[in-house]
């Protein structure tokens, strides 16, 4: 069997660039989320029990039990978390994925996304907007009383505007936002307006009575990362499928509790290997440092393990605006990442890099052996639960996850008689 | 070419290694460019050996 390890890259990179990505509707998490139940809290990274939970995400969970109605107040939420009563799990055990926190509950309407190629979902609540939210641990009243108005007034219109509207090729809509100065992370201007401009005249159709309709297009209108929450589920329905390729090298998930960062690797299966989440460095809101960051958390990186996000920085350059650093800085990150990625975008093209694909397909071997660790943009959550965003940045994950997910493969190999 | 020959000519310069060479003949205005070359692994001998069981697989 020569060449087995690149025959079966090959694979893998067929299956994420041929993926198609389709918004096909909405769902409340219990009815459509594999394995959902009333007292399942899912979450961003990977593993964690509530003991080693972060600020943010124990705040999150707070407000997710709140807003479930297991709880009535943060002190009985917090003895409920404890009591082993609530499971907790990966939201990337659930085919979903949740930005910062992550935390999706039952009565939580999400987003259905198919990759039409292989013919699996991917969900993902809808994104609240900046500001004191769920997804950076704020669990006050007013977080609580957004969630129902997006569950009692948002969803029902965008989920009928869906049904009318029909399937959304999100595939299309990144390609289009990647060459508006998007990279679907961290910068989502293009893709929310784009996203609005198509379901605009959806909306108007629904049954919703003109000031519901006003209120859902001022509230689409406000958020720009409106799309993330539709780019990550994206990468997921696109990534999911390489995770079953047997031999392969590639990372198919990279994600943070807030504690630990994780990584999965195709032919490690459902293995994370993990290490210690990082401080971000990057810029801060007024009044806040470093000393006041979480460290690093969310799923949202999952778009840089599809390819865009922070490796496609290059075509976004007024990112940096968000992030820190230079035009040059968001072209260097981008260029650095082909040295650790396989291939290149068929479809994700960038003008400032002459159209150059986006690096696509993250190899363990080659982040071990040249030293070049990937880059994510990201969100910088305060440490404390219920205060919310305090900044946005660059980071990188640990090391190690590569280097013990590279051990673990050859101890594979040698387990099946692969090696010489 | 001998070695002096090459002396007598403008000289272009890839360094490879040291940053500190390159950094010197900057100060001394000759044309270089310096190559960021870091051994496989980071020098990490036993990543570096495990690299080696998977290459041409």
């Amino acid at each position: 069997m020569a060449n087995f390890i690149e025959t079966a890259n090959k694979k893998a990179l067929e299956i994420m660039q041929n993926a198609q990505p389709t918004l096909v509707g909405m769902g409340v998490a219990k009815d459509v989320v594999p394995g959902m139940h009333k007292k399942l809290i899912m979450h961003a990274g990977p593993p964690i029990t509530w003991d080693k939970m972060s600020g943010p995400l124990r705040g999150a969970v707070i407000g997710g039990l709140i807003y479930e109605g297991l709880a009535t107040t943060p002190e009985e939420a917090e003895k409920l978390a404890a009591s082993g009563e609530i499971e907790f799990d990966p939201c990337h055990h659930h085919q979903a994925v949740g930005p910062m926190a992550g935390v999706v509950t039952a009565s939580m309407p999400v987003f259905i996304v198919e990759n039409k190629t292989q013919g699996n979902f991917a969900y993902c609540t809808m994104n609240e907007g900046l500001g004191n939210v769920l997804r950076f641990g704020a669990y006050g009243d007013d977080v609580i009383k957004h969630l129902k108005w997006m569950e009692k007034t948002l969803y029902p219109v965008m989920k009928q505007a869906l049904e009318i509207y029909g399937p959304i090729d999100l595939k299309t809509m990144i390609a289009q936002a990647a060459q508006m100065g998007d990279e679907v992370h961290n910068r989502n201007k293009a893709a929310t307006s784009l996203f609005i401009r198509e379901i605009a005249s959806s909306i108007v159709k629904t049954d919703a009575s003109k000031e519901d309709q006003v209120a859902v297009f001022d509230f689409l209108n406000s958020n720009d990362h409106f799309f993330l929450n539709l780019s990550m589920p994206a990468s997921k329905s696109a990534m999911d499928p390489v995770g079953k390729v047997k031999h392969s090298t590639i990372v198919y998930t990279m994600a943070r509790n807030g504690t630990e960062f994780g990584i999965r690797v195709a032919a490690l299966g459902d293995r994370w290997f993990t290490g210690p989440a990082a401080i971000i460095d990057g810029l801060y809101f007024p009044g806040y440092s470093t000393d006041d960051a979480n460290p690093d958390i969310g799923d949202s990186c999952i778009t840089e393990t599809y390819g865009i996000g922070g490796f496609a920085m290059a075509t976004a350059p007024a990112i940096v605006q968000f992030v820190g650093g230079t035009p040059q800085d968001a072209v260097n990150y981008t260029t650095s990442m082909y040295e650790i990625t396989l291939e290149e975008s068929t479809i994700y093209k960038m003008p400032p890099m002459n159209f150059r694909g986006t690096p696509t397909g993250i190899d363990i071997r080659l982040v071990v052996e040249t030293q070049i660790l990937p880059v994510i943009n990201t969100g910088i959550a305060s440490k404390h639960a219920g205060v919310g965003q305090v900044g946005a940045g660059i980071v990188n994950p640990p090391m190690n996850c590569f280097t013990d997910a590279l051990e673990a493969y050859v101890e594979l190999l040698e387990s099946e008689g692969m090696l010489g | 070419m001998s070695v002096n020959e090459l002396f007598k000519k403008e000289l272009k310069v890839i360094n490879m290694g040291l940053e500190s060479f390159y950094e010197e003949l900057r100060s001394q205005d000759v044309e270089t460019i310096h190559v960021d070359w870091k051994p496989a692994a980071g020098g990490d001998k036993k990543m570096a050996s495990l690299l080696g069981r998977l290459k041409g697989l």
